[in-house]
């Protein structure tokens, strides 16, 4: 029985039982998910440990035992790190990777945040500032968008945010 | 920093004050931070993690912050469990390997693991619900830091991190709730699918092994890229209310229908805390969680929620070990645990001074 991921759209190939409060609680995830939700709450993440249950499906542990493809055998200059690697361990192995192996993580990153490009802060010393400007569009246009549905505070840390880049941008 | 000091005392966000306290415990942010010049923690060799290290330690000490630095692999395993237990460190920085340490703010409203899955784990927490003054807090906090350090950062995709589900802002924004009568009447499922669908994660909160703990729930996001900082605040922000109503409908219902059953169920649990002579982590956690809601709906009237929330992070295992002074068996924990519960928990002057 195919059964699908509870989180997304991926089959389901770990099957988890939780005992809760005394309730058993059946989960099913995708590897990145189950990987997550094994993984403790906040403070106590413990994604160093992968998950020790089995890969439920077959599919999931003849695909592990099938030679990767060339390209995902090609390592990282700098960490040498192979991005078959990274799929079983989770973990990239230097900051360079997510530009070596740019064309197999965007599908992944899609998949985990539905988007591709950071929307969020930038490094104060962050060096283009083309890139401020582009944080700027997005700064006001949620703070069009805070304004429109009334919410003054999140509009008023908006502003803030928009003056100290304008401050920065004018120095 | 001496650690033992720590057993008298809790971190600010347990001592039950805040905006809707009866039900939020905290709110914390974290962010995840990696230095741009070397490998990722897992690929570091022991001495770039010496060198992650000092630079880390060098930065974190010329904050505004006033953070103590803590050199957890010169910890014995006991303090690191205890630090654990007081969510100062992950499990993960506890079970790792080299070079690593935890500076901690005054009154543990701040910490920032150094050496943990990324080069930087910065996480600040206050009781209730504050998220936003926790986001002003940390943002100023990774500011100062980034004056000083060169983060992995990518135009395109924010701030790296080891992992790709923790790229972009690298914030994990939670709230922990205290949901006993939505897990009583069962609809805490519905909760839950419908966090899900709006991509929020809900996790219990574990104690002990993988034991659920006292009807704790924290509620964070999981999207981390392509949403500045504010908008996921704001996601978690705007759902905590409703969620908070939920559980205030299901109390009042208890009340309502119940009222017996209710009052019953909580002064049992408050009788069992106060004479019992062995008592097993879970069965505290359970017991004190209705303790808990009792107070708050005025079902008992001798105790603080300070008092209950301090008791759930003292009554685990390196806690007790540490107030008793000597290593603990399990048995010998279920007994120390009821004596420190009897000692908090009754009247009259404080058998701690005894
Ligand atoms: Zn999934
Ligand atoms: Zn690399």
């Amino acid at each position: 029985m195919r059964e699908k991921c509870q989180r997304c759209t991926k089959p389901a190939t770990y099957h988890i039982t939780d005992i809760d409060g005394g309730k058993v609680r059946e989960h099913h995830f995708c590897d990145e998910h189950a990987r997550q939700h094994l993984s403790p709450q906040e403070e106590t993440e413990q994604t160093g440990t992968t998950p020790t249950a089995a890969p439920a499906s077959s599919k999931a542990s003849s695909r592990a035992a099938k030679e990767p493809p060339a390209a995902e055998k090609r390592p990282c200059p700098y960490c040498q790190m192979t991005f078959a690697e990274f799929r079983n361990a989770g973990r990239l192995g230097c900051p360079h990777d997510y530009e070596e192996f740019r064309n197999e993580l965007l599908p992944l990153l899609e998949n985990i945040h539905d988007e591709t490009r950071h929307t969020g802060k930038f490094p104060r010393r962050a060096p283009d500032s083309t890139e401020r400007q582009t944080q700027m569009i997005e700064l006001r246009k949620t703070l069009k968008q805070a304004i429109d549905v009334e919410d003054y505070e999140l509009a008023a840390r908006l502003r803030d945010q928009i003056r100290t880049l304008e401050q920065e941008a004018g120095r | 920093m001496n650690l033992d000091d720590l057993t008298r005392t809790s971190g600010e966000w347990l001592r039950g004050a805040g905006p809707e306290s009866d039900i939020v415990i905290c709110s914390r942010i974290r962010l995840a931070r990696n230095l741009a010049t070397y490998p990722f923690t897992n690929r570091a060799t022991r001495s770039d993690k010496t060198e992650i290290e000092r630079e880390a330690k060098a930065a974190l000490a010329k904050t505004s912050f006033q953070l103590e630095y803590l050199d957890v692999h010169a910890l014995n395993p006991l303090d690191r469990q205890f630090l654990v237990e007081r969510q100062l460190i992950s499990r993960e920085l506890m079970q790792s390997e080299g070079p690593r340490g935890v500076a901690i703010g005054p009154e543990e409203n701040m910490s920032v693991m150094v050496n943990e899955e990324d080069h930087l784990r910065i996480q600040a927490v206050h009781a209730g619900l504050s998220l936003y003054d926790v986001w002003e807090q940390i943002n100023l906090l990774d500011d100062q830091l980034e004056q000083q350090l060169d983060f992995a950062f990518s135009p395109q995709l924010g701030y790296l991190t080891a992992c790709p589900t923790n790229v972009g802002t690298g914030i994990r924004v939670g709230v922990m709730l205290h949901l006993p009568a939505l897990v009583q009447t069962r609809e805490i499922e519905k909760v839950f699918r419908a966090l899900h669908k709006i991509n929020l994660a809900v996790r219990g909160l574990y104690g002990e092994g993988t034991q659920a703990f006292g009807d704790f729930y924290q509620i964070s996001n999981q999207q981390t890229l392509g949403k500045s900082e504010l908008e996921l605040i704001k996601t978690l922000n705007d759902v905590i209310p409703q969620i908070i109503e939920y559980e205030r409908r299901a109390r009042k219902d208890l009340v309502d229908n119940r009222r017996q059953n209710l009052h019953d169920q909580v002064s049992r649990a408050y009788g069992v805390l106060k004479t019992a002579h062995q008592i097993s982590s879970e069965e505290t956690m359970h017991l004190l969680s209705s303790v808990r809601m009792g107070i708050n709906l005025g079902l008992i009237d001798d105790l603080e929620i300070a008092t209950v929330n301090e008791l759930f992070i003292h009554t685990q295992p390196a806690h007790l070990q540490k107030i008793q002074g000597r290593h603990l068996e399990v048995d010998d924990r279920n007994e120390a645990r009821a004596q420190y519960l009897r000692s908090r928990l009754s009247p009259g002057p404080d058998p701690r001074t005894n």
